[in-house]
């Protein structure tokens, strides 16, 4: 008898335990619905043969490749309301500086973060603990201020127009060492006593940085490159400053919404698909990119947060 | 909840208890931790510069006192007593600095500075044709006040870094001089480069990326300091138009309320900073609580296809948030996609309320992925024998959720809450790409700011289009202020908690 009351129990206990997951299976598929139906549209949107900035029905009626090839071969689109001349308004030129300035900047930012790191983690001096504060504080200016006036010294030695590659990846790189955090937390976490092992074996701090550090740090490293290409690939704010309005000099995030302002939009039936189709280009590689290196960023993500 | 309970009540408590106990406790301490600023850190910042400063005069004053004439030449000649105790390479490096300054200084900068009281006071007298007499006149130019603003900070710099050269060369020299009556070793060049590598490895890592910090984050602050005491703005553009010294004027405007050159800053101000902290809370809380919930719902055991749930989640990390933000921006449009597909017209990014829903709930999907990976490694990182042991107890799943899986992420977590916090104070993506601001605010005088501008968006508003280096200034310092105090509090105040009550 009690041992047919503990199995009902049991029923009931699995019976709950099969009802929430379900539960949570509705949940997690709405929400994958949420998350994809965007970009499924960005790529279905991209590939419309039909004119019109929106249309009332989800899946295209003419399928074509066209939007694609219009927007490599520069054809029908200028900035809006103003004549410029066609060579200037140019994705490609936007697709490669940007591309350009990332690499750079992925190559600097990297050494530095690394280098900070490792002067934070391992070395023992008296200004350790001030820098460390220091950047904190500095890190709450609003960054943007600080853009303008480095827009200044930039046009102050002549690395705004023609040169502002060169004055973009001065800036992004500038202040890289601010994002030491992670990193040193990853740092912070091999074993001292490798160290000192090697220093009684007669290393010095160099070779240990190098031999002993860079080598068991492979997750960080690749978490460092991820990061720093993602954020000159996306940044806004001062690209759009330093070129101060003319289109040669605009990277992809500028480009883009420049491309989907109300006026564009309406002057070009095609704008939106190209827009659309634009999106895809710049978003696929580093897409995959990410895919690829997901273990190690999620690891940079978690890592970095558990530290306190 | 109020009063202080003991340390046994404490830890008899549930997670949510100890949350908002600490929480509590933590609002308590906000007005004495604020004075804090005033009574404790002030003045420790204070001693600290008064016993600096009496350590550089004492300096001087034993290496004058008691140093030889070599040592008292290097007064003069920077590096003259190590190069005369033949440790040549460290007394060339302070001459040639020295030389350099000099060169500088006589050359440049002393023009510059001289200039830098008035920041110049012609401008620019446009040439062309003398309407009376028909000649042609040439164009004059003036002074440009830009460059005398930035040319004299940049030698104020300089002349910092020159005098705590001087003041090294002068500590150095004495102590070479008291080695050598020791008897003791000098290091030699070659010593000293080892040294590099090794003992003083820090200097050679860390000396790059320091020059770039001083010049591209604390000159650009220092400079932006300097400009909110001035009325540089669209009527006042170099090089056509000097621009001067204003004083309080900007900070008088922003806080005396008023018009001033057409827009009510104060009013906009307050208004803004309302909506930017309702945001930065709105935002930063929504994501870490949805974020905590799918993480937990992906990870609980018999949920299959786990990989799958994360990689659908991770989409709006993969792809440029630009991206996302934008082709948000046009789906939610009013004939966006999603009015369109559905037929309706809800004014999502045009109405002022629904448009502050709006972004805050994109921001949901565009923040829950990092919260998620977030939390799944930390809930892999629980000890699997604390749930082994709660079980054996006869604890169920809500009870070990919360007693053993909420406190844990939430004692964790703690300071990258605060970072996303200030992070969303100066979210100017999110907001940018998705509405440009709009819609924009009824009233009039609102300086270009829209409904859901934040501090920074009208910022970059204010400099892009409007041209208000001055009254900008004075806002992003006053940003810097709230932002600071806040993180201060907060750092210290879970340091504290940290120290008292470690997790196991």
């Amino acid at each position: 008898m009690a041992n047919s009351v503990k199995q009902k129990k049991m029923r009931s206990k699995k019976a709950v335990e099969r009802s929430t997951n379900a539960v949570i299976y509705v949940i997690l598929v709405a929400i994958s619905v949420i998350w994809l139906f965007p970009y499924v549209y960005l790529l279905l949107q991209s590939l419309r043969g039909e004119p019109g900035i929106m249309t009332r029905y989800f899946f295209p009626k003419k399928w074509t490749f066209g939007n694609y090839i219009r927007l490599f071969k520069n054809q029908g689109l200028s900035k809006a309301n103003k004549p410029i001349s066609t060579g200037d308004y140019n994705f490609l030129n936007w697709y490669g500086r940007t591309f350009l300035i990332a690499v750079v900047v992925t190559v600097i930012q990297t050494v530095i973060v690394l280098v900070t790191s490792y002067a934070l983690s391992r070395m023992r001096f008296k200004m350790r603990k001030p820098l460390m504060n220091a950047m904190l504080i500095l890190g709450m200016f609003p960054g943007f201020m600080s853009m303008t006036a480095m827009y200044f010294l930039l046009q102050l030695i002549g690395l705004t127009q023609d040169m502002s590659i060169v004055g973009l990846i001065l800036v992004y790189v500038g202040s890289s060492c601010m994002g030491y955090y992670i990193c040193k937390g990853f740092f912070d976490t091999i074993p001292k006593s490798l160290d000192e092992a090697a220093r009684i074996d007669g290393a010095n701090r160099q070779t240990i940085f190098f031999k002993i550090i860079l080598p068991l740090s492979k997750p960080i490293i690749i978490y460092t490159i991820l990061t720093s290409f993602m954020g000159p690939w996306g940044e806004y704010m001062f690209a759009s400053l330093i070129a101060n309005g003319s289109p040669k000099y605009w990277n992809v995030a500028v480009g883009l919404r420049d491309m989907i302002q109300r006026e564009s939009l309406a002057k070009y039936n095609d704008g939106f698909q190209r827009f659309c189709a634009a999106a895809v280009v710049v978003s696929l590689p580093i897409t995959i990119l990410f895919f690829i290196l997901q273990r190690y960023y999620v690891e940079g993500v978690t890592g970095g947060s558990v530290k306190g | 909840m109020a009063k202080t309970v003991s340390q046994l009540d404490y830890l008899g408590m549930s997670g949510w208890q100890k949350f908002c106990y600490n929480f509590l406790q933590f609002l308590k301490k906000l007005p004495v931790a604020f004075l804090s600023i005033f009574t404790v850190w002030i003045p420790k910042f204070a001693r600290k510069i008064y016993n600096s400063v009496k350590r550089f005069f004492l300096t001087l004053w034993n290496a004058a006192r008691h140093g030889d004439w070599k040592t008292r030449m290097s007064f003069l000649v920077m590096g003259f007593s190590q190069f005369s105790r033949k440790q040549i390479m460290r007394g060339l490096l302070f001459l040639v600095f020295e030389i350099l300054f000099i060169i500088y200084m006589v050359a440049f900068g002393a023009a510059q500075l001289s200039m830098f009281g008035s920041l110049g006071v012609r401008d620019t007298i446009q040439g062309g044709e003398d309407p009376v007499t028909g000649e042609r006149l040439p164009t004059v130019v003036g002074d440009n006040s830009l460059l005398i603003l930035l040319y004299g900070i940049l030698t104020m710099i300089f002349i910092i870094a020159f005098v705590y050269a001087w003041y090294a060369n002068i500590k150095a020299a004495y102590a070479v001089q008291q080695y050598v009556e020791a008897n003791q070793h000098l290091t030699t060049a070659k010593e000293d480069l080892n040294a590099l590598a090794d003992a003083q490895y820090h200097k050679t890592l860390l000396a790059g990326p320091l020059i770039g910090l001083v010049i591209f984050t604390i000159f650009p602050i220092i400079f932006m300091v300097f400009v909110a005491f001035t009325n540089y703005d669209m009527q006042h553009m170099p090089p056509n138009k000097t621009f001067d010294w204003v004083g309080w004027a900007n900070f008088k405007s922003l806080f005396a309320g008023g018009l001033s050159g057409g827009t009510d800053f104060g009013r906009v101000f307050g208004k803004l900073l309302l909506w930017t902290v309702i945001w930065a809370i709105f935002a930063t809380f929504t994501n870490y609580i949805l974020g905590m919930i799918v993480a937990i719902m992906i990870n609980k055991k018999g949920i299959k296809l786990k990989k799958l749930w994360r990689t659908v989640l991770i989409m709006t990390i993969a792809v440029p948030q630009f991206v996302s933000l934008l082709l948000m921006s046009q789906m939610l449009a009013d004939e966006g996609a999603l009015n369109m597909l559905f037929g309706t017209s809800i004014p999502f990014l045009t109405d002022p309320v629904l448009a502050k829903v709006t972004v805050i709930v994109v921001n949901i999907w565009v923040g829950i992925p990092f919260t998620m990976l977030m939390v799944t490694g930390i809930l892999m990182n629980i000890p699997a024998d604390l749930y082994e042991s709660a079980r054996i107890d006869g604890a169920g799943p809500v009870r070990m959720y919360f007693k053993i899986t909420l406190p844990y992420v939430l004692h964790v977590t703690t300071p990258s809450l605060i970072s996303n916090f200030v992070g969303n104070i100066n979210n100017f993506g999110v907001i940018y790409l998705l509405t440009g601001g709009g819609p924009s605010m009824a009233a009039g005088g609102s300086g270009g700011a829209g409904e859901t501008d934040l501090l920074i968006t009208w910022l970059y508003k204010l400099i892009q289009d409007k041209k208000q280096y001055g009254i900008a200034s004075v806002i992003s310092i006053m940003m810097f202020v709230l932002t600071a105090v806040i993180s201060l509090i907060v750092y210290n105040r879970s340091k504290a908690v940290k120290n008292e009550e470690d997790f196991m």
